[in-house]
Order: C-alpha cells, then structure tokens, then sequence
C-alpha cells in the first residue's frame, strides 16, 4: 500500500511537471507565434506546369529569407518572422480547393501567393473571399480580379497590357506592319490571344493568323510552325506559351526561314531560351522583372542571390515574381499591425499605397494599378519591362507602365 | 505538301520509338507501363547531362540513357512488379504499381533536376531545302537514328533466342514456361529493353524538344493512344499507330486551326475503337 502511494505520489509529482513543461513550452509556442506572419503560397508546383508555382514559392522565400536575416519584417514598431507556408495544388481545381482550405482553415494564413491559372483561382476564389484571405495570383481573366471580387490581386502584367505597347513600339521603332499568332491549346491562352488579336487589330497591324495553337506537352513543333511562317508575319506572337515551349518554337521558327521578330507576351527565363534555342533566339523580345543588370537595384542583386541559394539556380521569371510577397509586407507596413489578421485595412489602404521600388534602380515607386482593367486597383503595379535577348543575354529594350 | 509529308515522317518515327517500347512491355509483362513517359524523360536528362553539360559525345549520351533507363527498368521489374504480380490476384495492382512508379520518377526528377525546362546544342546545325520543304539536319538525323533503332529492334525480336523467347511469352506464358523458357529472366529483358527504348527516344528527342520534369503525362498519353489505334502488344500495330498519329497531326496542323486537330484526333479514336476496340491488328492472341 505505502509503495502504492509512494508511486502514485511520484506520478502525481512526474505528471505535475510535464503539465508545467506542457505550459511553458506553450506558453513560449504562444509567444512566438505571436510575432510570427504565415504567408501562403499556393500553386502548380508538379508536372508539366511547376515553373510557375514553384517560381512563385522560391520567390517568396528568397524575400522571407532577406526580411527574417534581419530579425524580420517590421510592423507597427514589432519585428515578425515571415514564415513561407506551400501547398502544390497541382494546377488541379480539387487539390487547390483542398490546399486553400488547409492553408486557411488549420494554418491560418490571411495572405495567400497564388494560384496560378483560371480554373485554380476560380476554385478558391469563393473560400478567400468567405475568410477574407487576400490572394496575389498569376492569372489573365479580368473579371477574376473586378468586382465583386476585392480580394484577388493580379501578380503579372497580362498579354493584352503588354500588347498595346509592344506592338506600338515595334510599330513606331521597327515599322512593324503585320502580325501572327501561335497559342497553347488552354482556355486561358486562347483567352490572352483573343485579348491580344484585338490590341494588334488597335495598333493598326494587320493579322494575319491566330487560329494556330498547339498541344501542352508537344515534342515537335514544325507541324503548327510552318503554316504560321508559310504566312510571313513581321512579328509571330507567342501568346500564353509556358517557358518550357518557348525555345522550342523559336528555333523552329528560325529553322524555316522565318526572318521576322518573335515575341512572347509572359516572362522567361534566358537561360532556357538560349540552351533550347541558341543562336536562333538572339532578338527575341520578351516581359521581364526587374533582373537585367542595367535596371536592377543592389536590393535585387540581394534578392537573386538568396533566389539562388534556395532553388539552386536563378529563373528570370521570378523577376516578376519577387513583387508579390514585398507588396504584401510593405502594405501590411502601410496598413498597421492589425493588418495581419484583418485583410479590410489592406484592402483600404490599397488604393492610396505608395512605397519606393527596391528592386530597381533611381527612385521608382510601387503602387497598385488597374482601374482601367478591373473597375479596381487590383494589379501590382509592376515596371512593364520589355526585354530582348542580344549575345544570349537579356538586354532591357525600354520600361512601360500599366496605368 | 513537301514539308508535311516529312513533318509526318519524323513525327511518325519518333513516335514509334515511344511506343515500341511500351507495347514490349505490355506484349511480355501485360503490364500498361503508366511510367513510359517518365522513363522517356528520365533518357532525356542523362543525354543532357552527358551531352549538353559534360560535353560528350552525343552517342555516348545515347548509349547511356538507354542503359541507365533500361537498369531503371529492369529494376522496377524485378522488385517491383515481379512481386506484385505474384502476389496479386487483379490485374488492377500492376497497373496501379506503374501509376506509382511513374509519380515516383517525375518526383525525383523534379527534385534531383529541377522544374526549368533543359536543351542542349544541335547535334547538326544546318537546314537543307528539299522542294519546298525545310529539313534541319537534326531532325533528319532523329529520323535516320529513329528508323534504323526500329529496324534493329525488328530483327531481334524476329531473329534472336531472347527475341523468340519474349515473342512467345507474350503469345502464352504458361506455355513458354512448360517449354523450360526462363520467364523470369525474359520478362526482366523483356521490361529493361522497354524502359532503354523510352530512354534512347528521350535522348534522340531533347536534341529537338528539350526536356523538363513534367513532360512524362504527355508522352504516356501519346504512347497510349498510339497502341489504342495499332493494337496493344503488337509491335507492328504500334509502328501503324505512330505513322497514323504522326501523320494525322502534320496534316491536321496543316490543314486545321490548331485546336481542332487534337479534336478531330480523339474524336476519330473514339469512333475507330466503337468499331474495332482491339486496334488495328489487335492481339495475336486475342
């Protein structure tokens, strides 16, 4: 019986502790996660397609990466760790649904990166808007970012803002007379064509094919490329191709013949274009961000190389990408510490916000943009940098702005 | 009409290499390699590793993505699917195995290689004029390549022991196996062989596509559809399904806007298996 209590009386002793040790690591988890922002980054990171999503995700963690060696982002006097919370919804509309809910619902994330095409956004648009969850995605469609949907913001600059000044810079520049189109074979490609077709049609170029699209996943374009050149286009548009397509058109297109200007309306990456393409892909033109030397900020000299030691190698496309996470951070900034939790204040301090760009050299400034688009500031308000590639590097050709 | 009749070529070359290999495996194992188009990826990461990084020679990168792809095979054989089938009792299992080994592969990949998109450079570099047609000298090379890899693999599978012996396991397998035939050792050559043949058509093809972690979906789509329309386990059956599938998407590109070619494609497919489900020679044994 006395060896009974005995051991009763030290369980009770033992039990007593762990609960104390359960309390203060408690406690101290509750303490950390206090000063700790979960950013949410939601995107096709498998497959045919994991550019893009995990682009987005290595971009995020390169700026969190930054803020945090710096003992975090400051906000309302307070240091947060940024903490990068990924889900791969494998441009599947199903897995994004169940991704958003695990990152909303059990992770609590109020700031989500993503996703990156129509049929994902669409799919989580509805659980964003009922938890008001902000979402910086990397989509084209206009109506996914105007109202009555305040809580999507557009992360890129879509082929028919690019359109317009492309074409009227080549236009005006290289007397560029007549146009041509080759698309991927997706709803949201043809969709940026038809978009594009009618900014050529308004530059007053002469269209002289659109209907040529080609299948994801195609190892030989000379079927779909030929009958495009057979046309003699001035400038063959490659409209919402995925980088990975990109070389693979150009070089075909310089094995016919084709003489003329080749420009593709979304970012990529030099590297790919000049393994995939070499020589043929010396004055092709194309969006990028802010990572050509000659424009680019010590800031995103920093950027890159945190880019790098993260995913290995850099990718031009994250050029772009860099913005969405910094804008989020610099609107929470503007916004108040209260920001964190409630997307409201973000959403009013939307249309007044104004921050200096860091990844770019001289004094540009950040801003949301969109209101001719979207009824709404809904667009980071990204540098429109048109790049073409000169002695396999990208070169800036000018800077446009989306007004 | 010059360039489509040699777009249709190439396209129908290359494509029988793809599904050459997955109709050997399917024709000895009765297994649908669902990892084809993984494996063919796989190939075409080690000719850009050994070609376009190291600087080999580019039939070394050949050789060695066939026999890499071709060991990746005959291991999944062996410990992989030997088991399953022994020890499965639906045929469900090995098909579900080859999912899995196919979600395997593009993972590694994509970890090990990265999710960009990979090239090397040309082999050749030139572009002849044949009549109207623009012919580059690497697809020509492809096609050369791709046709004399067809013939050799006809030859033995025709003319060789080993050749006979996979021929006759998949006419009958218990037969083969009463006949004192090695059926565990011809299904291993028999899978490595496949899997090699993904390998050296993902090598021959990164000279023209270029090669990325996600390309496998794709590839085992068109291997698919290929012996659907030839027959599956019939080696001359999917050499008739490439050369239809090849030459139907040259004229199609050709002919129609892009996004109907694909429709008209599968449409038609669904039609033809309406009236003859087993493909066009369908199984010998069927």
């Amino acid at each position: 019986m006395g060896l009974a209590l005995a051991k009763l009386r030290r369980n009770g002793v033992m039990a007593a502790g762990l609960l104390a040790s359960l309390a203060i690591l408690c406690g101290t988890g509750m303490a950390y996660a206090d000063n700790v922002l979960k950013i949410g980054v939601l995107g096709v990171m498998s497959g045919p397609d994991a550019a893009w999503g995990l682009v987005s995700k290595y971009s995020a963690e390169a700026t969190a990466a930054m803020y945090n060696e710096q003992g975090g982002v400051d906000i309302g006097g307070q240091k947060y760790k940024i903490e990068i919370d990924a889900v791969d919804d494998q441009e599947d509309p199903k897995l994004a649904v169940t991704g958003a809910q695990r990152l909303i619902l059990q992770d609590g994330v109020k700031y989500l990166i993503g996703p990156n095409v129509d049929s994902t956004i669409v799919s989580v648009q509805p659980i964003a808007e009922k938890y008001n969850v902000m979402m910086f995605s990397y989509s084209f469609t206009r109506s996914l970012f105007s109202p009555p949907h305040h809580n999507t913001v557009l992360g890129i600059i879509p082929g028919y803002q690019t359109g317009p000044v492309v074409f009227k810079y080549l236009h005006d520049k290289q007397d560029l007379k007549s146009v041509s189109f080759i698309v991927l074979n997706s709803a949201e490609a043809l969709k940026q064509r038809d978009e594009s077709v009618a900014a050529a049609t308004k530059a007053g170029l002469q269209v002289i094919s659109s209907q040529d699209t080609y299948e994801a996943g195609s190892t030989d374009f000379f079927p779909v490329v030929s009958k495009v050149v057979g046309g003699n286009p001035g400038l063959i548009v490659l409209s919402g191709v995925s980088p990975a397509d990109t070389p693979k058109l150009i070089k075909t297109a310089r094995q016919l013949g084709y003489k003329g200007l080749l420009e593709a309306e979304t970012a990529q990456d030099i590297n790919i274009i000049t393994q995939g393409a070499g020589d043929a892909a010396e004055g092709f033109i194309s969006l990028g961000g802010a990572s050509t030397p000659e424009i680019q900020s010590d800031y995103m000299t920093s950027f890159i190389d945190h880019y790098k030691k993260i995913a290995g190698e850099w990718n031009d496309e994250a050029g772009t990408k860099a913005y969405a996470l910094e804008m989020i951070l610099k609107t929470i900034q503007k916004a108040g510490p209260a920001a964190i939790t409630d997307t409201e204040l973000f959403k009013k301090t939307i249309p007044d916000f104004s921050a200096p760009n860091p990844f770019l050299k001289g004094n540009e400034t950040l801003h949301y943009v969109g209101e001719d688009y979207f009824q709404q500031k809904r667009q980071i308000g990204l540098p429109m940098v048109i790049n073409t590639i000169a002695d396999g590097a990208f070169k800036t050709l000018f800077i446009g702005t989306v007004q | 009409m010059e360039q489509i009749v040699f777009n249709g070529l190439v396209l129908s070359a290359t494509y029988a290499v793809i599904a050459l290999g997955i109709t050997l495996i399917f024709s000895v194992m009765n297994i649908l390699n669902f990892a084809h188009g993984q494996m063919f990826m796989v190939g075409g990461f080690i000719c850009y590793y050994i070609y376009g990084q190291f600087h080999l020679p580019f039939a070394l990168a050949l050789v060695a993505a066939t026999v890499g792809v071709g060991i990746i095979g005959v291991i999944f054989e062996v410990f992989f699917f030997r088991r399953v089938r022994k020890t499965a009792t639906r045929e469900e299992n090995s098909m579900l195995l080859a999912v899995g080994t196919a979600l395997l592969l593009e993972n590694i990949a994509l970890f090990a290689f990265g999710e960009k998109q990979r090239g090397v450079p040309d082999v050749l570099d030139g572009v002849l004029r044949i009549g109207d047609a623009f012919v580059p000298e690497d697809r020509l090379l492809v096609l050369g390549l791709s046709a004399a890899l067809i013939a050799a693999l006809l030859l033995f599978v025709q003319y060789t022991r080993t050749g006979r012996a996979m021929r006759a396991l998949a006419q009958d397998r218990e037969a083969t196996l009463l006949m004192g035939v090695d059926v565990e050792r011809i299904s291993a050559i028999g899978f490595g062989i496949g899997a090699g043949l993904a390998g050296l058509a993902g090598a021959l093809l990164v000279t023209l596509s270029g090669v990325n972690a996600g390309i496998g979906i794709a590839i085992t789509t068109k291997a698919f559809i290929m012996i659907m329309i030839g027959g599956a386990g019939v080696v001359a059956g999917s050499l008739l399904g490439a050369v239809v599938l090849g030459f139907a998407e040259a004229i199609g590109y050709a002919v129609l806007p892009g996004s109907v070619t694909y429709l008209v494609i599968f449409l038609g497919l669904v039609v033809f298996l309406i009236v003859r489900p087993q493909g066009i020679m369908g199984k010998p044994w069927g």
